[in-house]
């Protein structure tokens, strides 16, 4: 009970440190887009601006406000789901364009898109990436050993759209087993869907797989000096059976730890995989808006990407706590 | 199916073959104890690794043209990779060689024990150096230069469209790719340079700072690098560099400069960790206490006291940072917000040159241009975690 009570104040605590992070995050976030110049009225006319106008949408905009109001009024958007309507949008409209969708209804599909794509990269790649560790400790100093560590510290120093392009070549273009272009819409078979989006998730996978197969080998071979292997070993056991059954279940907390650390960096890695499948996801979505300026979807897109990067971050942190008998019964 | 069908084949053979595999091996060799005490796995992977070896050389030897004619690109890449493979590995292996028998005593004792990897790594790094250094010298053309045929394929025959005098042909306005490779040794890899030297300058005197002063300094900083940390580095270089495009035509300043300031921000709070971690350690020395009590200032202790002490591992960590920087700029470059044309750049030659991907079935030496500058950017961001693992291999004397 003790023990219980104690564990659930230590994850307390840190869920709280998380919320202040993102609090504090999305303060950043306003901050800087608020240091560019001349402001969001000016730059949603563009040239055409009077005046008269730029006072206009100023206050429609309620940028006539003290800052803190409209940070406030900002974060407050940010939590209803009201993410405003993106500059594109609003010229769109004021150029007499039919009826503008918000910047809610943007993000929403795209976002589920990018989550159906990680979701079937960390399929692929945890089963493959532990099994690899495993066996890069097991035969460790081998030459499956050597070539593993080679490849995978290849493959973890180059650049993703380098992955992406080679997979392009010898899948897509030479041997035409999957589309290179990944242009998913709405009401699509599950399978083809899968099909479409195989490429991005294999150069995905081949990037995060490196690193967890690399970080599974060390966790492994860090436990393999403890005296209970050795006394396992003594014993006369097979080292599959040591490492499964007994090096494995203690490894198993720093192995977590790395999944879900990895999980955080498929946010960053999927933002150029989008652009070089074409694949409509978030990333694909918020490199465009860099591209045109468009703030408001900037800010969003930024503050999606940073509360999940976040809360995978703050995940592994709870796991590694939860897995640790040490953390749970403190002395 | 049938391809299907197959696969199963040759899998079940390679199952059944690891048995035979051992079997054999034990009734040969009366049982020696290698293949006494081999696991069906260890047999497996034997077998595996002979019959991938196996179809390697058989795919090496296919003729590179179809019966109807057409190019067999696939066997054409697999050859230039393995020509690639094999050439790297002597010229790795007689660079080792080489610095066994020239130098100082120091380093051919440390060419002695470097593995082949090591040493390819340094002969890398050291080429991209030398490119870099001389770019203007090597260059055929310049860099912006544009000369009079636009989209000139790679190769030089001109029955493919190629032109002999632009070995890897022009690009879509007419500027010599194989210059601007060569330019963007000097841009790309100088900017990422000054951006990890700039990183380290800030994020390593403010760590060394906040490990000296402690108290409430320490704490401000440490509080504002875990905040700059909580935001994945890429998206945050992004958003600022949105603004930055902003502010970059407003004040006239040219966006590459706006770029190596904000990764180096972004870069420094990595740094930072590992100076003040590292500075901790040291400050609890009696050395310092000693200057402390000397009455020497700050700035001594810092960069005469502290810095040199840690010296070894802000040098590993500066090679992994600059892998880091690099890959950030390339990214960004070819995301088409880091570093702005007319400078040649490797990132933006990628995205330019990727269309021609599509055409490797047909001409595959037009296809490998948009690969080139891509795996220039590999080549030594793996040739610089070849060398540092090593580094870090040997000062931590592990041999497991």
């Amino acid at each position: 009970m003790d023990g219980l009570s104690s564990i659930l104040k230590i994850v307390l605590q840190r869920l709280g440190l998380g919320l202040v992070t993102l609090f504090v995050v999305s303060i950043v976030i306003f901050v800087a887009v608020n240091l560019l110049p001349g402001d969001f009225a000016e730059a949603i006319l563009g040239q055409g601006a009077t005046p008269e106008s730029v006072a206009k949408i100023r206050e429609d905009l309620g940028l006539d406000q003290p800052m803190i109001t409209r940070y406030f009024s900002w974060l407050k958007g940010m939590l209803t789901l009201d993410l405003g309507t993106s500059f594109a949008q609003l010229n769109f409209a004021n150029f007499g364009g039919a009826g503008t969708t918000t910047i809610a209804e943007q993000i929403a599909p795209r976002l589920s898109n990018t989550m159906f794509l990680a979701a079937v990269t960390a399929c692929i790649a945890v089963p493959l990436a532990v099994t690899l560790g495993i066996l890069a400790a097991l035969y460790r100093n081998t030459a499956f050993d050597k070539a593993a560590n080679m490849f995978t510290l290849s493959s973890i120093s180059s650049p993703e759209f380098f992955m992406a392009y080679v997979l392009i070549l010898f899948l897509a273009v030479l041997n035409p087993i999957f589309p290179s272009l990944s242009n998913i819409f709405e009401g699509m078979a599950f399978s083809e869907r899968l099909e479409k989006s195989m490429l991005p998730a294999l150069t995905l996978t081949l990037v995060v797989t490196a690193h967890m197969m690399r970080m599974t080998r060390a966790a492994i071979i860090n436990l393999l000096a403890s005296p209970y292997i050795e006394m396992a070993r003594l014993k006369g056991l097979s080292p599959m059976r040591v490492i499964v059954k007994h090096a494995l279940p203690n490894a198993l907390a720093p192995i977590i730890n790395v999944i879900a650390l990895n999980l955080a960096y498929l946010i960053t890695g999927v933002v150029v995989v989008e652009v070089v499948f074409v694949y409509p996801g978030i990333g694909q979505l918020f490199v465009d808006s860099v591209k045109i300026r468009d703030i408001p979807v900037v800010q969003a897109c930024c503050l999606i990407f940073a509360a999940a990067y976040i809360l995978l971050n703050l995940t592994a942190d709870i796991l590694s706590i939860l897995s640790n008998p040490r953390l749970r019964h403190p002395k | 199916m049938s391809s299907l069908l197959t696969m199963a084949i040759i899998l079940a053979a390679i199952l059944g073959g690891a048995y035979v595999f051992r079997f054999a091996g034990q009734k040969i060799t009366n049982n020696a104890p290698m293949f006494r005490d081999m696991g069906y796995g260890v047999a497996f992977g034997y077998v595996l690794a002979a019959a991938l070896l196996i179809w390697a050389i058989w795919y090496y030897f296919q003729p590179l043209e179809t019966d109807a004619g057409m190019k067999n690109a696939g066997v054409q890449f697999f050859r230039w990779a393995v020509q690639g493979f094999i050439i790297a590995a002597i010229a790795a292996f007689l660079f080792r060689l080489f610095g066994q028998f020239v130098g100082t005593a120091g380093t051919r004792k440390l060419f002695r024990s470097m593995p082949l990897t090591a040493s390819f790594g340094i002969l890398v790094i050291l080429l991209y150096a030398i490119v870099a250094i001389f770019a203007g010298a090597i260059a055929p053309y310049g860099q912006a230069e544009i000369l009079g045929a636009a989209n000139v394929t790679a190769g030089g025959d001109p029955a493919l469209g190629g032109n002999p005098e632009y070995p890897l042909g022009t690009d879509q306005i007419g500027r010599d790719i194989l210059s601007r490779l060569i330019y963007g040794a000097q841009n790309t890899v100088g900017i990422a340079f000054v951006t990890t030297c700039l990183a380290f300058f800030i994020g390593g005197s403010l760590g060394f700072l906040a490990a000296t002063l402690q108290g409430w300094l320490d704490q401000l900083l440490s509080r504002s690098v875990d905040v700059l940390m909580a935001i994945p580095s890429l998206i945050f270089a992004l958003l600022l560099m949105t603004i930055a495009s902003v502010w970059a035509v407003e004040l006239g300043v040219p966006l590459t400069i706006f770029m190596v300031l904000i990764i180096a921000v972004i870069d420094s709070t990595r740094v930072y960790r590992l100076a003040r971690a590292v500075g901790l350690n040291i400050v609890v020395m009696d050395y310092i206490e000693a200057a402390k009590l000397r009455g020497e200032g700050l700035g001594y202790l810092v960069f005469k006291e502290i810095l040199p002490n840690a010296m070894a591992p802000l040098l590993a960590e500066f090679g992994l940072r600059f892998c880091f920087v690099f890959l950030t700029i390339a990214a960004l470059s070819f995301l088409g917000v880091g570093i702005q044309p007319p400078l040649a750049d490797w990132g933006t030659m990628v995205r330019d040159l990727a269309p021609f991907i599509n055409f490797a079935a047909f001409a595959p030496t037009a296809a490998i241009t948009p690969l080139l500058a891509a795996g220039a950017i590999a080549l030594l961001t793996v040739a610089v975690n070849f060398v540092v693992d090593w580094m870090l291999h040997k000062s931590s004397g592990l041999k497991e």
